[in-house]
């Protein structure tokens, strides 16, 4: 076989350091980047931002991967995959700019792997278990049109060049992410009785944790809008507001989360700094 | 060094990095993907190379600033540094037009114009929208569904040709 018949062999040359097929050298998505922060930004709030953010952004990452293997249908979990692919790659832009104006100096690798559930500041949302096919593509439709909205203020008018440049980027992506699960809402909510009853149940099971999102960053309008227009064409109910109490923000966190970081983290806690 | 051969070796740096193959799509040079954004020769005859994601998380990232690199030193540059640049975000308009020919030889089909009106405000959510057929790379028929908006990279849709039930990918438009 030719070298360049199969893109693992070339990957096995020994003269560099990304092993990415491998699983190591995903170091530092900033790379070369102008990191400095501009006068008149606060790096403690920006850091905080970015942070919580980021965690949103992995901890969905990972209940994404998790439907690989378990989705109803392999082109599923393979949209599924990529929607966490491009999560997990927001997630490292913003853990490594946290890292890096936060003073502590962390990687995105330190922040990931190696914090406690209560210094996670995702939003309790994207915590929860998976659940029905149903629940997962309601709460990636919030989910979506809350964090599009976010990135599209950001990329608009923050005052740090590098946030903005990475919300740009995710408006995109976001874009698609909440095409596919307002067409999946749609889909099953205006389908069977089966599929209508399990997405209005999906639906109302999301509900309590949308505020918490409009704490984090208040875009109600703007996801009010999308989910009314999504639910009636699903016909749905959209199910009334409702507040629980803590804040994710705050590192307050279901029992779900501790459970989700020990699979995330048990390699990297196990095998410190481990390369293979 | 005189300015003319410094700006040889420019144009020699550049057209080595221009030369180096995406990972995931192989027939595509970095120039014609349109994430080579610049290559400068510094005063102390240092090489910046500079290079845009198409995705956040695409993980070929890392491989395309190694083979940079590789491909760099083994061109006699013995100082080479990577540089990542964030804004503006990647576009499939970016392209090339050779890079969109040699996509649809090799069985993949080329994106269309990516859509972002210019209007401010939300980006709007547009349901139930047929999305326009893309002409099937095997036989050309444009009688052809989209089986996925997600397919084996990030960048790809998944397609089926309804005329000669080939599957294919497209490169989604962003």
């Amino acid at each position: 076989m030719r070298e360049d018949d199969h893109v693992y062999l070339s990957l096995a040359e020994e003269q560099d350091d990304a092993r990415w097929a491998f699983g190591t050298g995903f170091e530092d998505p900033l790379h070369g980047v102008d990191t400095s922060v501009p006068d008149g930004v606060d790096p403690a709030e920006l850091a905080a931002l970015c942070l919580g953010l980021g965690d949103d952004a992995l901890i969905a990452a990972q209940r994404l991967a998790e439907w690989v293997t378990r989705a109803p249908e392999l082109e599923e979990e393979v949209a599924l995959a990529n929607i966490g692919l491009d999560l997990l790659g927001q997630a490292r832009l913003l853990l490594t700019r946290a890292g890096q104006v936060d003073g502590t100096g962390r990687s995105e690798d330190d922040l990931a792997y190696l914090r406690e559930s209560d210094d996670f500041r995702n939003v309790r949302l994207v915590e929860l278990p998976n659940g029905d096919f149903a629940f997962s593509v309601a709460r990636l439709l919030v989910f979506s049109a809350h964090r599009l909205a976010v990135f599209e203020r950001l990329a608009a008018g923050h005052a740090d060049p590098v946030l903005r440049a990475v919300a740009a980027k995710g408006v995109k992506e976001l874009t698609y992410h909440r095409q596919y699960a307002a067409e999946w809402v749609v889909r099953l909510g205006d389908g069977t009785d089966e599929s209508h009853r399990r997405m209005q149940e999906g639906l109302d099971a999301v509900a309590p944790y949308i505020e918490e999102l409009y704490r984090a960053a208040d875009v109600r309008d703007e996801v009010g809008a999308v989910l009314a227009q999504v639910a009636d064409a699903a016909t749905l109910k959209l199910p009334a507001a409702e507040s629980l109490e803590g804040d994710g923000r705050a590192g307050d966190h279901t029992p779900c989360l501790a459970p989700l970081l020990f699979e995330m983290q048990e390699v990297a806690r196990a095998l410190p700094g481990g390369q293979w | 060094m005189t300015a003319r051969a410094s700006t040889a070796r420019q144009t020699t740096a550049r057209e080595v990095a221009e030369r180096v193959v995406d990972p995931e799509l192989p027939m595509l040079t970095l120039a014609d993907l349109g994430v080579l954004r610049d290559v400068a020769e510094d005063a102390d005859g240092s090489v910046t190379v500079a290079l845009t994601p198409t995705y956040s998380g695409c993980p070929a990232m890392a491989e395309m600033r190694a083979d940079v690199v590789r491909s760099l030193h083994e061109a006699g540059f013995a100082d080479v540094r990577v540089r990542t640049v964030l804004d503006p975000p990647w576009s499939t308009d970016w392209i090339s037009a050779d890079g969109r020919r040699k996509l649809a030889e090799h069985g993949v089909s080329p994106p269309g114009a990516a859509q972002r009106d210019a209007s401010p405000g939300p980006v709007p959510l547009v349901l139930g929208a047929v999305r326009e057929a893309v002409p099937c790379p095997n036989c050309g028929s444009r009688d052809t569904a989209e089986t996925s908006r997600f397919s084996s990279t990030a960048c790809k849709a998944l397609w089926r040709c309804r005329s000669c039930s080939e599957p294919f990918e497209h490169v989604k438009e962003i």
